[in-house]
């Protein structure tokens, strides 16, 4: 793996660093929250970022996208984790357009691609149905109903599902809960049969619980084989995600040792006492850890490489409890000032957390990457 | 075929032919080679295996071959690794020399000093040791006393080192010594090169907590220092000890593998050794709470590993920041501890044999290479020293 940026890569994240940085900095987040933003997030916003190409970062040419790959949308991701910029893009464009990439017959590619690179459609992936995540829980069932299939129960924590027009629902059409085998993904157009409420979650972003009752939607996949897509769909997204919150864990760093120079006590800068530096320190390391595992993990995504789950589980594991750490520690050294709705340092602590119990939590990763492992 | 994938199959062609079978296999402790003139080869193949290697260059196969190294690039000593890596060769000599006094001299050397030396340490004639650290001088190493007296044709040295890693076998020592008592602590410093085999110089090994000698206590009586062995200008020896440092801390943290390897890999892989120990319910390691810890050990190094590769790669010369290698210094010394500890839990009571033959080899290994790692964190400059230099150079923060 090159464990670099190449130029065009490196081009595309300064282009992203002055978007988010000039478009949708926090205050934006601040902004639809306390308007009670229906979307919960910036429409016009999005289609900007759709006009910049970022809804088919990720999607072949040839189905009306950049085919930039993986590093490219990483890059994106990296800088919206920067300003915890609210937008679909995990959602429609790397979640649900990979179910669709990885699934779809071709017919259903060249319907759908076009359209979540173009903006027109948003996606997403119906997959827990516990507080925890669990990709093989699934008892949700899809029978066979004329050309697609019926699906009938209720998930959870569908990450943007309160505006899809479209959902991936992970269900099972034979086995029980946990099997690998028997899942079935299907694709449902938020409507008849879909009973959707919005969950507004800590870190202003949104997800919904949602209600399948005889939802019609069509096959992605084989039937009974759906843990084939789901499973790299999963990957893609745990490592995207883990790109989000490696900006998330820098910009907070960045921010604490800021003012961990600026704010003085006793007379002094509080920077200078050892038990901050320390802290300090340790935390550099694990954020340039961080940053070597999302590289090589979006590295092996590009490349399709058979280590994709356990750089997946490596990265995701590592940004879970590093951005915990830094979001933590962050809120600590800001002291008082860091508990207030004002200061800006408490949304990352809330978005670490919803990114930490999203896709897996490290527990989960540590388990998966021992079994791929052999132990 | 582009040249490096020629490069690799000449090289692998090379090795074939050159490395011997039993040099194929990890090497015990006490049979690394260490060089030097009292260096006694046990297995008559590490020496045939150090000579034809040393006649390529590649026992420093990155330094310029007119100082005896292999002159390759960052690409092709990677591909050198590689090969080896394939056929499990081992390192055929490693300390020092190599390490840090080599590269320092490559620095800052005279164009004599690099003619006079480096090419002896290619070829595993002259052994090198470290005298820094003192009885008052350990992390505050800049307080140092030992005495350097201008003599007229040649300087004098008095005074005593302590923690010299290997001095008992080494020819000759490079050694921070005060030159000038009345100026401040960092300015009053010189960086020299002396010649062991004098009757100015002692050497007393220390028994360690391990059981085992490698760092001795070296005084120095009148010691005679040629005038020309003195590397950089006169009290500017903090600059080039500091550098030299860089180079100790790069080796401490397992960089010399570029990344590949963990410190400690030579002795297995900590899951594998875990399931040997304790076993598997339902395909996982039966104990979960070690499991956890072991994945999450392994993780950490893992990311490490890559870590030390990103730097490489983003560095022309394969040579890594400065501030890098305090963080991997720190980074890799606690994780490496960290797998020893855990490697002892998932062994138990048969982790801590010291003696007898009711443990085997492997096992006595551990209990003294756990107790050795200790040092890990300690020598080169302590973990907290490491932190502090993140603190300061890294993040900016003041004083």
């Amino acid at each position: 793996m090159p464990l670099v940026l190449n130029e065009e890569q490196n081009m595309l994240k300064d282009a992203a660093k002055d978007f988010c940085t000039n478009s949708t900095p926090i205050s934006q987040l601040r902004g639809l929250r306390d308007g009670a933003s229906e979307s919960g997030f910036d429409t016009d916003t999005w289609q900007q970022m759709v006009e910049l190409g970022w809804a088919g970062i990720t999607i072949p040419e040839d189905f009306g996208g950049l085919g930039f790959g993986y590093l490219g949308m990483g890059v994106v991701m990296e800088e919206c984790g920067r300003t915890l910029t609210a937008s679909p893009l995990l959602s429609t464009a790397v979640l649900g357009a990979g179910a669709i990439i990885h699934g779809g017959s071709d017919e259903l590619k060249g319907d759908l691609l076009p359209q979540v690179a173009g903006g027109e459609l948003l996606l997403a992936l119906a997959v827990e149905e516990t507080p925890h995540h669990n990709p093989y829980g699934a008892t949700t069932t899809a029978e066979k109903s004329g050309d697609g299939y019926k699906v009938t129960g209720s998930k959870k924590f569908v990450l943007d599902g309160h505006v899809a027009n479209k959902i991936v629902v992970v269900a099972r059409t034979s086995g029980n809960a946990g099997d690998r085998d028997g899942l079935t993904l299907v694709l449902v157009d938020s409507g008849a049969g879909v009973n959707v409420t919005r969950t507004i979650m800590a870190d202003s972003r949104n997800a919904a619980n949602i209600e399948f009752s005889d939802a019609q939607g069509v096959l992605l996949g084989e039937e009974g084989k759906g843990a084939d897509v789901l499973d790299k769909v999963l990957d893609a997204g745990r490592i995207l995600l883990s790109a989000e919150m490696l900006g998330g864990v820098q910009e907070c760093f960045e921010r604490t040792i800021e003012y961990l120079k600026v704010r003085e006590q006793f007379g002094v800068p509080i920077g200078s006492f050892q038990g901050l530096k320390h802290r300090a320190a340790q935390m550099f390391c694990e954020v340039e850890l961080s940053k070597s595992v999302v590289l090589e993990a979006l590295s092996c995504l590009d490349d399709d490489s058979e280590q994709v789950g356990e750089l997946a589980s490596l990265a995701k594991a590592r940004l879970n409890d590093t951005y915990n750490l830094v979001s933590s520690e962050g809120v600590q050294m800001h002291g008082g000032i860091g508990m207030t709705d004002e200061y800006e340092i408490g949304f990352f602590m809330k978005r670490s957390r919803v990114c930490e119990h999203s896709l897996g939590n490290s527990a989960f990763h540590r388990d998966r990457y021992g079994v791929i492992q052999g132990y | 075929m582009t040249v490096l994938e020629e490069f690799r199959l000449e090289t692998r062609g090379w090795l074939e032919q050159n490395c011997p079978a039993s040099m194929r296999v990890s090497v015990p402790e006490d049979q690394i080679v260490g060089g030097g003139k009292r260096q006694v080869y046990e297995n008559p193949d590490a020496k045939i295996w150090l000579d034809n290697m040393a006649s390529k260059g590649w026992t420093a196969p990155m330094w310029p071959s007119k100082y005896g190294g292999g002159g390759l690039s960052k690409e092709e000593f990677l591909v050198l690794q590689d090969e080896m890596m394939r056929i499990s060769a081992r390192a055929p000599i490693s300390g020092m020399g190599f390490s840090m006094i080599g590269p320092t001299l490559l620095d800052y050397g005279t164009q004599e000093q690099k003619m006079e030396h480096l090419p002896k340490i290619v070829s595993g004639e002259i052994r090198w040791c470290q005298g820094y650290s003192e009885p008052g001088a350990g992390s505050d190493l800049a307080s140092l006393q030992t005495k350097c007296e201008d003599k007229g044709d040649h300087y004098s040295v008095n005074g005593q080192k302590v923690w010299t890693s290997g001095a008992q076998y080494a020819d000759w020592i490079y050694t921070l010594v005060r030159t000038e008592p009345q100026a401040p602590k960092h300015e009053g410093i010189s960086f020299v090169l002396i010649d062991m085999a004098q009757p100015g110089v002692t050497v007393k090994p220390i028994l360690l907590i391990s059981g085992n000698s490698p760092f001795c206590e070296t005084f120095f009586d009148d010691a005679m220092v040629r005038k020309d062995s003195l590397v950089g200008q006169l009290n500017r020896g903090w600059t080039v000890g500091k550098r030299l440092l860089q180079h100790e801390r790069s080796s401490i943290s397992g960089l010399s593998s570029g990344g590949k390897k963990g410190r400690y890999d030579d002795m297995g892989k900590l899951s594998d050794i875990a399931v040997e120990y304790i076993g598997k319910d339902s395909g996982k390691l039966a104990d979960p709470a070690l499991r956890d810890a072991v994945i999450q050990n392994e993780l950490n190094q893992r990311a490490f590993g890559l870590t030390q590769q990103r730097f490489m790669a983003e560095s022309d010369k394969g040579e890594t920041a400065t501030f890098a290698t305090s963080m991997f210094k720190y980074y890799g010394s606690e994780t490496g501890k960290e797998r020893l500890e855990l490697q002892l839990k998932a062994m138990g009571t048969q982790s801590l044999g010291w003696e007898g033959p009711v443990f085997d080899v492997k096992e006595r290994t551990l209990t003294r290479t756990w107790l050795r790692s200790k040092a890990g964190s300690i020598a080169g400059g302590s973990s907290e020293i490491q932190l502090n230099i993140i603190a300061k150079r890294v993040l900016g923060l003041p004083d």
